[in-house]
């Protein structure tokens, strides 16, 4: 495991009471894994596989209910604060206030930060910009399509300029040919601006064309299987990744 | 005015004046101490909003009812964040408030006259005691109505409380609020009336109960007007503030 890892998961474990009282329920079973600086990891599982959980843990949303979880080298739950504009999440609805426009929207963050106003003005229009939103800017949500709402999301995530990235099946609900646009622009802006990211996918080709790393997740969420994707780029290479995270996914049974 | 905003006005006149015309008829079979020609009550209003000694008891009751509606708001506000808040301050005054509900406005009369002496805390306390269950139970609604989906989001850039509440639950509870102030004004109108009929020196009830003591029906009917007359401003006036508050909602071309 590398010693400068950005976030760090120790034997976390996550466990839930069920809704009905009759019991608990395993969401994250002793996970240990660590996500370099500058590093893309995705994440993969099926559907209900404790990805999102996981997620919400890095994201400091939830707490685990055991082991040690360290984002920058701190708690991401208990200092809550210290993650002021440090972590930039895009979910996957885009969750835009409907109330805001486009434009206040992306300000958002910017605000909550105390960002100077005419400086945030110029940072959301820039993030605008290059997502291809000018013109947009005062649309609200409601006007704008799902791919437009998704882009605003991101530029919302990336304008207050954050060291980690989290992003959970952002594109998800979009056409493929948006998605796959989107795909091409995150990467683009998560290496120009050196950015660490965790992207969680259900998707393989997704997985595999934006992540540096894939980890394969088996519920409730554990490792089953990690693959390093930059260094592969030759075609056989990467099919038999392809062909191995489709063996272990196959693996395991549907949810109860 | 656009066609359908001229259309809907129309209708609404129309229905008006089958109403007046269906009175004015009525005027002639019945004893004018009855039915009083239509002429004659609205000669009355007239005079009623250009005599400055009769306008002043309008604006009393306008006055009351404001006070009364913003008292009730601002209570109403505090409890609602309490409940909404806290489960033992919910199972605490939930009971409360609905046995208050149960208790007619008469009672809450009644009880201001044994309890307080000043006319105007009287009439205060009663406005809010009848409208404080509304304004709680409506808040609460907007409130607890608040999407699990933004409030993540938001909390994500670890906003303080203070910019939390200002940035996503006010937006949120708005349209509550502007629901609530539109229910309750009618409310407010009914219960002000009642009160100054039996505690007051002065407004439209103790007006109204001057001219039950004339058996002045024309006059009884202007008094009336004059406090249909404010709620309709009054709804209108909210309305134009929803109109501007609420212009992020889409909506929908097609009527259902």
């Amino acid at each position: 495991m590398a010693d400068d890892a950005v976030i760090r998961f120790r034997d976390v474990s996550k466990i839930f009471s069920r809704p009905d009282g009759r019991g608990n329920f395993t969401a994250v079973d002793r996970l240990s894994f660590a996500i370099e600086k500058g590093e893309i990891v995705a994440v993969l599982g099926k559907t209900g596989c404790g990805k999102s959980t996981m997620f919400n843990i890095v994201a400091g949303l939830i707490e685990a209910t055991a082991g040690q979880v360290s984002v920058i080298g701190h708690d991401p739950f208990r200092e809550f604060a210290f993650f002021r504009g440090k972590i930039g999440i895009v979910f996957q609805n885009d969750r835009l206030m409907p109330w805001r426009t486009a434009f206040e929207n992306v300000l958002l963050g910017l605000q909550i930060l105390d960002v100077d106003a005419s400086k945030s003005k110029e940072i959301a229009m820039r993030w605008l910009a290059r997502l291809g939103l000018t013109g947009h800017e005062n649309d609200y949500p409601h006007a704008l399509s799902g791919g437009m709402r998704q882009r605003v999301s991101i530029a919302r995530a990336f304008a207050v300029d954050p060291e980690i990235l989290l992003c959970d099946e952002p594109f998800s609900s979009l056409d493929e040919m948006t998605a796959r646009d989107l795909r091409a622009e995150f990467v683009r802006l998560v290496r120009q601006n050196g950015k660490t990211a965790v992207f969680i996918t259900h998707q393989i080709n997704e997985a595999m064309e934006i992540g540096d790393r894939v980890l394969v997740f088996h519920r409730p969420a554990r490792i089953a299987y990690e693959a390093q994707i930059a260094g592969n780029a030759d075609d056989a290479g990467r099919q038999r990744i392809r062909d191995e995270i489709l063996r272990v996914l196959s693996l395991e049974s549907a949810p109860a | 005015m656009t066609r359908a905003r001229s259309i809907r006005f129309l209708q609404a006149a129309a229905g008006l004046l089958i109403l007046a015309a269906a009175w004015e008829i009525a005027s002639f079979f019945v004893p004018h101490f009855i039915f009083p020609p239509v002429p004659a009550i609205i000669a009355r209003t007239v005079e009623i909003l250009i005599t400055g000694s009769l306008l002043a008891d309008v604006l009393t009751t306008a006055a009351r009812i404001f006070a009364g509606l913003i008292g009730a708001f601002l209570c109403g506000c505090i409890l609602a964040l309490a409940i909404g808040r806290s489960r033992a301050i919910e199972n605490l005054l939930t009971p409360v408030l609905t046995f208050f509900q149960g208790i007619p406005a008469l009672s809450w009369v009644v009880f201001a006259i044994i309890w307080f002496h000043g006319t105007e805390f009287r009439i205060f306390f009663i406005m809010v005691m009848t409208t404080l269950p509304a304004f709680t139970f409506q808040i609460l609604d907007a409130f607890r109505s608040m999407s699990k989906d933004l409030l993540e989001m938001t909390l994500s850039f670890r906003p303080s409380r203070a910019i939390l509440f200002r940035f996503l639950i006010v937006p949120t509870i708005v349209p509550g609020i502007l629901t609530a102030f539109k229910v309750n004004l009618g409310n407010a109108a009914r219960v002000v009336v009642v009160a100054e009929l039996v505690g007051a020196t002065g407004g439209v009830g103790y007006e109204l109960l001057r001219q039950q003591q004339l058996f002045d029906m024309a006059g009884a009917m202007a008094w009336t007007l004059q406090l249909v007359l404010f709620v309709l401003i009054f709804q209108q006036i909210i309305t134009l503030i929803e109109t501007r508050v609420l212009r992020y909602r889409a909506v929908a071309e097609r009527a259902i």
